[in-house]
């Protein structure tokens, strides 16, 4: 795995990656990609993917309010808050 | 088990049965029992590190309310039984921290599914108990707080990811924990620490408000000290949830009534592959004899094969990562959780905060996962891995055909040391061989302690059964505890 391709992992990931880190990263995820590449002798033609060992589907619902209102409690463990809105940076001047 | 041998005994080492019976009969109260579990937390986890937070305040509030429910004559099933929550189960008031920085300060508006079955059974909560990070490991190394401690040898791990749960029921700080399997996650670290541990059917237990790390693999379960007591924690757990869109719909029988079902006529598997390379010579011995010893009681024992064992790891390491991945999006920085200092714009927050919150292994893992879900990648990695679960699923629906149950070690191993393979994540991730094609194939399985290896350290038996065969795992489970003593062998050094 070349650093570039780290680059835009840590990127797709929004992840930070120190550059004194990126050998050492690409090195373990090289390794796990490795382990994982023994899937490639497999013969799958034909097998459906499984997604679920039941192959069960999701439920579906009625489209109504099934929650009470706790914007409250949710945003009391909010990092930054103000007037029911979760604050971040700036993103538009 | 009399009342009075009930008496002869120290609190921590009755079993639920056992307390459920004492507390009945006014030997002692939940206010007591409850004091007695707060009192060798505080004076032995110093060693153990089993727990990351306790909540004594809370535990005796709840000890006091049981006593007037157990007075009244309308007590649960667990009225008054103290237990503890692996600490990714979210807890209304009570930090849950999932073993990371990210989710330090995290303390939830609300409660897990299972947390609240527990509460409405009577159940008193000690704590919240040690973990690998994001239940991403096979060591309990990656949490955030430092590694829990194999209560069998100090410089031992407990296994992973629930070592704490594991731990703190092997050193007799709580008779019974809940815990999570992804990988392995329960039966791992019940074989290392000699307790018992359940991973149910996929589906059979709400994932609500348990944090997610793989979606299509995660499923709750309980520790414990022997099978009857598990049989008792599933029926608290188990329970069909309009919450978690996975949970199944299907019948819940008592685990309790078909214990002591005779085994005549069982026919157990032994898949070859499992004894393969790579398994420590004394973990096939005591394996295999403890399989022997089934014949005994009445089974039937045939080998049998597994052909796409070798290829479990590999796929697990595609899909959990894959599903790592997306699940773990949702810690940003914004809504709660740890946000880094000054952030200079939002992509810095996002990624700072993720940086700097999320340990190691967690981010090698969402990395391996964003590759598998690249663009251009996702045929070669997640399809071929959601195929080859297919063909692993197969080997087990064709196996059972013929058989009723499948036994095997549940690790390759007895507990390893402390920092032994914390450098190569490969060598890690082989531990959990045994256990992954379980979870990839969505099936129940136990692990029982099977006996002690010369350097005093325990090794588990698993027994993997069909869907929903979990009555009869634990059936077969409680019948070698009625008839062997290794679940009753303690961890030394811990009065």
């Amino acid at each position: 795995m070349e650093a570039n391709e780290i680059a835009k992992l840590a990127q797709l990931a929004r992840i930070n990656i120190e550059a004194d880190m990126v050998d050492e990263v690409a090195e373990s995820i090289g390794s796990i990609l490795n382990l994982v590449d023994q899937l490639q002798a497999v013969d799958t033609r034909g097998v459906e993917p499984m997604s679920h060992p039941m192959d069960a589907v999701q439920r579906l619902r009625a489209d109504v309010v099934s929650e009470k209102n706790q914007r409250d409690e949710l945003q009391a463990i909010a990092p930054a808050t103000d007037k029911g809105l979760f604050l971040v940076p700036k993103v538009i001047d | 088990m009399s009342p009075n041998n009930i008496k002869q005994r120290s609190l921590h080492q009755l079993s639920i049965t056992e307390l459920n019976a004492g507390l009945r009969n006014k030997d002692f109260s939940s206010v007591e029992l409850t004091q007695h579990f707060i009192e060798r937390i505080e004076r032995l986890d110093t060693r153990f590190n089993s727990f990351i937070s306790t909540c004594s305040e809370q535990a005796l509030a709840a000890a006091n309310y049981a006593d007037q429910q157990l007075a009244n004559g309308n007590a649960g099933i667990l009225c008054g039984i103290p237990i503890a929550h692996k600490d990714l189960f979210c807890t209304n008031g009570i930090r849950t921290s999932c073993g990371s920085k990210m989710l330090d300060n995290f303390v939830p508006p609300y409660d897990a599914t299972i947390v609240e079955n527990c509460s409405n059974a009577g159940a008193v909560v000690l704590g919240k108990t040690n973990m690998d990070e994001f239940a991403m490991g096979s060591s309990n190394e990656n949490s955030f707080y430092g590694p829990s401690v194999n209560p069998w040898g100090e410089n031992c791990v407990p296994g992973g990811s629930s070592g704490g749960s594991a731990a703190a029921v092997a050193a007799q700080l709580v008779p019974a924990a809940t815990a999570s399997d992804t990988g392995g996650s329960i039966r791992q670290p019940a074989s290392f620490c000699g307790v018992t541990g359940l991973k149910p059917t996929y589906g059979r237990v709400s994932r609500w408000g348990m944090v997610a790390y793989a979606s299509s693999l995660d499923q709750a379960g309980p520790i414990t000290k022997n099978a009857e007591d598990a049989a008792t924690m599933l029926n608290v757990l188990a329970s069909f949830d309009k919450k978690d869109s996975t949970s199944i719909d299907e019948p819940k029988p008592d685990y309790t009534a078909t214990l002591d079902q005779p085994l005549n006529g069982l026919r157990i598997g032994i898949p070859k592959e499992y004894f393969s390379d790579g398994i420590d010579p004394e973990v096939a011995k005591l394996t295999q004899e403890a399989i022997s010893f089934y014949e005994t009681l009445g089974a039937s024992i045939k080998e049998v094969s597994l052909p796409h064992t070798q290829l479990a790891v590999p796929a697990y390491y595609v899909i959990a990562p894959a599903e790592c991945s997306a699940n773990l999006s949702r810690f940003d920085g914004v809504r709660y959780g740890y946000r880094c200092e000054n952030p200079t714009d939002l992509e810095d927050l996002y990624k700072r905060s993720r940086a700097e919150g999320f340990g190691e292994e967690v981010k090698r893992r969402i990395l391996v996962g964003a590759y598998a879900l690249s663009a251009g990648y996702y045929d070669a990695y997640y399809r071929k891995a959601q195929q080859v679960r297919r063909l692993i699923k197969q080997d087990f629906d064709t196996v059972f055909k013929d058989v009723d149950l499948i036994a095997s070690p549940t690790a390759p191993t007895p507990a390893f040391g402390l920092g032994e393979k914390t450098k190569d994540p490969v060598s890690m991730y082989l531990e959990d061989i045994y256990t992954l094609p379980v979870n990839l194939a969505g099936l129940p399985a136990i692990s029982i302690p099977c006996g002690l290896t010369q350097q005093n350290k325990p090794v588990g038996l698993q027994l993997i059964g069909n869907y929903f065969s979990e009555a009869l795992l634990l059936n077969s489970a409680h019948k070698f505890q009625q008839a062997t003593d290794f679940h009753q062998q303690t961890a030394p050094n811990i009065d």
